[in-house]
Formats: C-alpha cells, structure tokens, sequence
C-alpha cells in the first residue's frame, strides 16, 4: 500500500503543470510501449537555471505523480542537477521504495526531462 | 466440485492473508508437483547426458527423454520423428525461419500473418525480410478477434503468397481460431502454414494431422512444464529436406575434416546438449493432462469464461476486448481511467496474480487503439470463487486510485 501513499495519489488524481508551455525552450516525447505510458514534458530555462517545468501524457499513478512532483521540485535548480539526478534521488522525492518492476513508471518524467535539456545543449 | 489447486505448490503461498490467486496463466502456468518431481528425480537418480556413453544411467536419462517423446507424439498426433525439442516456442519459430524459410523463401515472396500474432511469430519473419526480402501481409480481424473474411481473400489472392504463419489462439483477445478450413484453403494453394499453438495447447485437444499443419509450435512453460523446453512438429517429408539449423554434437551421424554428414530425424534439429529434464518433465505434463482429461478441462474453462463474463459484465468501468464465441478463458480488460499497471500492482497486494501491458502483440494493441490492458488468464483449476474476489478487488482498487 506504501507506494499508493497519500502523497502519490494526490499527485496522480491533480497533477501540476500538467499543460503544454508554449514559449518552451526546450521539450521532449518519451514513450514507453510496454506500459502504454506517453510523456511530452517542457522546460523554459533562465541561462542554466529550470524556470519552469510542464508535462502531457498519460501514464499509471506512479509515472504521473513521479512527473508531478518533479515538476514543482527542479524549479530553481541547474541543468547539471537535473542531469545528475537518478532512481534514488526519486526515491527520496517520493517518499517510498521504488521496485525494480515500477522504476521505469518513475523514470519516464526524469528520462524525459534530462533528453529535453540534453537537446538544449546540443542546440546552442 | 473436485478442486485441483492442490496439485500446484506454489498455490500454497499466502499473500496478505490470501491463498495465493494466480490469473497470468498465458504468461506461464505454475507447475503440478508431479512435473517438479519429474525434475528433481532426473537430477537424483539419473543426471546423465543422452545418446551417449555406455553405462546404465545415460540408458535411463535416454530413455527417459525419448519416451517424452513419443508422449509429445501422441499428444498432438504426431510422429515420433516429426517432434523436435527446442528451448521455446520462440526458437521453434526463429528455426522454421532460418532453416525452411531461407532455403525455401526468395525476395518477393508473401509470408501472410494475423493481427493478432504475438511478437514471437512476427519478428523471425521480420528478420527474414531484412535478409531475403520477403513481403510480410496481415491478416486483419474483426472485434471479436476472427478473422477478416474479406482480408483472408485479399491475401490468398496473393500470386506469390508462400506461407500462412498464424496462432490458434490469441494471447490477448482469448480467441481460439478454428484453423482447418484456412490451413486446407492453403493447401488447395499450395501455401504452407505454420501454426502458433503456444496459447491455445493447454486449453483444446489438438491433431496436427487432422489440422493439415505443415509446421505447429509450443513451449512447455504455458502447458504446466517448465520453461526452457518447447516443441516444433514438422511434417516429416519438409524436416528431411531441411538444412540442419544449429551444427554441433548430437545432430551429426558423421564428421570429417572438411564436410559433416547430418543425423536422421529428430536428432538433426537437435545440435548440443539439449534441456533433458525439462523434456522430461514435459512428458510428465503430458501425463498430468491426460489423466485430467481433456473433456474435464474443456468444460471447466467454459464453465469459468461464462462465469467470468457475467460477473465482469456489471463493473460499468471494465471493457472486455474480444468476443464471446469460442474463447480461452483469458480476458484483456480495458479500464477506464485506471492505469492496467497501478491496478496489477494492488491486485498483486490482495494476492492476484495477473499481468498488464501489451503482451506482446503491439500490432493487436495498435488496432483497438489501446495501449495497454489488464490481462486475467484462467485455467481449470481456477474457481468461481476467485473470480467474484477478483471482482470485488477490481471494484475496492477502483475506489482507491479515484478517492
């Protein structure tokens, strides 16, 4: 029951920034056919610091509350950050033990975010 | 009603307080004692590598292995040289492909398959393509998972159409095709078939040469064996003609310096040393089936798919994939605004074992436009009384991710 904490579910059932932000600098599509999970996630930058994060898609509770979450965290912090960050740092985000058979649910929005920087870079 | 869940150990674990519910039988089914024992007597008292060595126990172990053999034979009507024992249903394939398929297949040939093909019987032929240049086609299907009688036109009238590579059931919609008169139109053809039988094995009696199957494969793992162990029939007079697959021992009746001389069937298809216990064990699930009997099985998985589509019928929130004729006891259920995998995860809290994703079978998944579903798959021993727990869990799991 701990993984549907609380937390998660309120996060599942009202999602933040879950829109599409149209003066992105960046965004980035991550599918994962095996779950039927599909999230486009945007990000506006102010030189290397995330200004502002958003996401569409659909996803089970984890993924979406995983994205949620992130979403109102990495406001403020570096890209080198955010590119730095792994499973655990979700653990502790989340509050829960993540099991390897859900770790992909909670790494698609993380996944997601870091390609959309990464292209960023790539751009300039 | 005779209960039979006591024949699987591994239905006597207890989750949450609950015996142990296991619905994800087309993924594997778990296995009677009477296989396990099966293995663990091939380790204790034999342990012996086959076709080889003069002492008593690679006698027994040979024994042993070739009468599951003629078990496998007579199971499925077969020859005893028209069975070869593979790792899977999946090398059972990847060997049609290569070994048939190479030699018999040139650029621009058609290699017809179904909408509803698990993976395993569309990427050998997706690979063959890349190599020869075949043309793969499609079968399309209706809702209820027949096939498109317009489509199957469409692709007989194909001039170049070589194969029919299709399933006997469907490991999402439940369907359980009847094959005959689309493998006899093949014939009239001249159009080989080869016949996925890996979901439908455990569920009918099955003669592949009433069926008229060139080619029929399956695993173990699904059938109450262990995994590791499949079987591929072949009509015996395309087996002779066919190059070896894999080289190495056991497959060779001779070997010089610069050529080899390959083995008679069955021993051709079957190079290294094969998983010897699990054919064994296999043989055993054969006999454990036998002596429940198919008409026992039959009419206990009608019986369960009937009660299952009633009750299901009253969750307003539960789409059923699929039709209601002839049909496995196996239901992918779409579920409105829940997530299949939050809901297999709390299933698996209140001790139900079922599966959720694509199960393989994207191109299916593509065609209803779902992405993902909630499988249940059933067998005999099943009960009325886990579905209405099922039910119930469906309905509570419902309120909780929606509070």
């Amino acid at each position: 029951m701990d993984i549907y904490a609380r937390n998660i579910l309120d996060h599942y059932q009202r999602p933040r920034h879950r829109r599409k932000l149209s003066d992105a600098d960046a965004s980035f599509r991550e599918l994962n056919r095996s779950c039927g999970d599909d999230m486009t996630v945007f990000v506006k930058m102010k030189g290397d610091i995330i200004k502002e994060i958003s996401f569409e898609g659909n996803g089970c509770a984890i993924s979406v509350a995983t994205i949620s979450i992130l979403s109102e965290e990495l406001v403020g912090k570096t890209k080198a950050e955010l590119l730095a960050m792994d499973l655990p740092d979700l653990q502790e985000l989340l509050g829960i033990h993540i099991s390897t058979r859900r770790s992909k649910c909670a790494l698609i929005g993380l996944r997601a975010l870091q390609r959309a920087v990464t292209s960023l870079e790539n751009k300039s | 009603m005779i209960g039979y869940r006591e024949n699987f150990p591994l239905l006597r674990r207890v989750c949450a307080d609950h015996p142990l519910q296991y619905f994800d039988n087309a993924a594997t089914t778990p296995k009677p004692q009477v296989v396990i024992d099966a293995v663990i007597d091939y380790y204790n008292l034999h342990n012996a590598n086959i076709h080889r060595g003069p002492n008593f126990l690679a006698e027994e172990a040979t024994t042993l292995y070739e009468d599951a053999r003629l078990k496998l034979a007579e199971f499925i009507g077969a020859k005893r040289e028209e069975i070869i024992f593979t790792s899977s249903t999946t090398a059972s394939i990847n060997l049609v492909a290569r070994s048939w398929g190479e030699v018999s297949l040139k650029k621009g040939d058609v290699v017809a398959l179904s909408r509803a093909e698990h993976h395993a019987n569309i990427v050998p032929w997706l690979q063959l393509k890349e190599k020869i240049g075949i043309v793969i086609k499609y079968i399309e299907i209706n809702k209820d998972g027949s096939f498109n009688s317009e489509s199957l036109d469409k692709i007989f009238a194909q001039p170049k159409l070589r194969l029919l590579a299709i399933t006997l059931a469907s490991n999402v919609l439940g369907k359980y095709y009847n094959l005959k008169p689309i493998i006899k139109r093949a014939q009239s053809l001249g159009v080989f078939s080869l016949v996925d039988a890996a979901q439908g094995i455990a569920h009918q009696p099955l003669n592949v040469k009433e069926l008229g199957a060139d080619f029929l494969v399956f695993s173990g793992h699904k059938l109450f064996a262990p995994a590791g162990v499949g079987v591929l029939y072949g009509r015996q007079e395309l087996l002779e003609v066919m190059p070896p697959f894999l080289g190495g021992g056991a497959m060779i009746a001779e070997v010089l310096e610069q050529s080899y001389v390959p083995a008679e069937l069955p021993d051709k298809f079957e190079a290294g040393t094969p998983n010897i216990e699990g054919a064994i064990a296999l043989g055993a699930a054969v006999d454990f089936i036998k002596k429940i009997g198919w008409t026992e099985i039959v009419s206990r998985e009608k019986m369960l798919s009937d009660y299952f589509l009633q009750k299901i019928k009253a969750l307003d929130f539960v789409q059923v994939l699929g039709g209601k004729k002839d049909r496995l006891p196996l239901f992918s259920l779409v579920l409105k605004d829940l997530h299949p995998h939050d809901v297999a995860d709390l299933l698996g809290e209140r001790g139900i074992i079922v599966r959720a994703g694509h199960h393989c079978a994207q191109p299916l998944h593509d065609y209803f436009q779902v992405p993902a579903t909630l499988r249940t798959s059933l067998s005999f021993y099943n009960s009325q009384a886990e579905i209405d727990y099922f039910i119930n869990s469906l309905k509570e799991i419902k309120a909780l991710l929606q509070s």
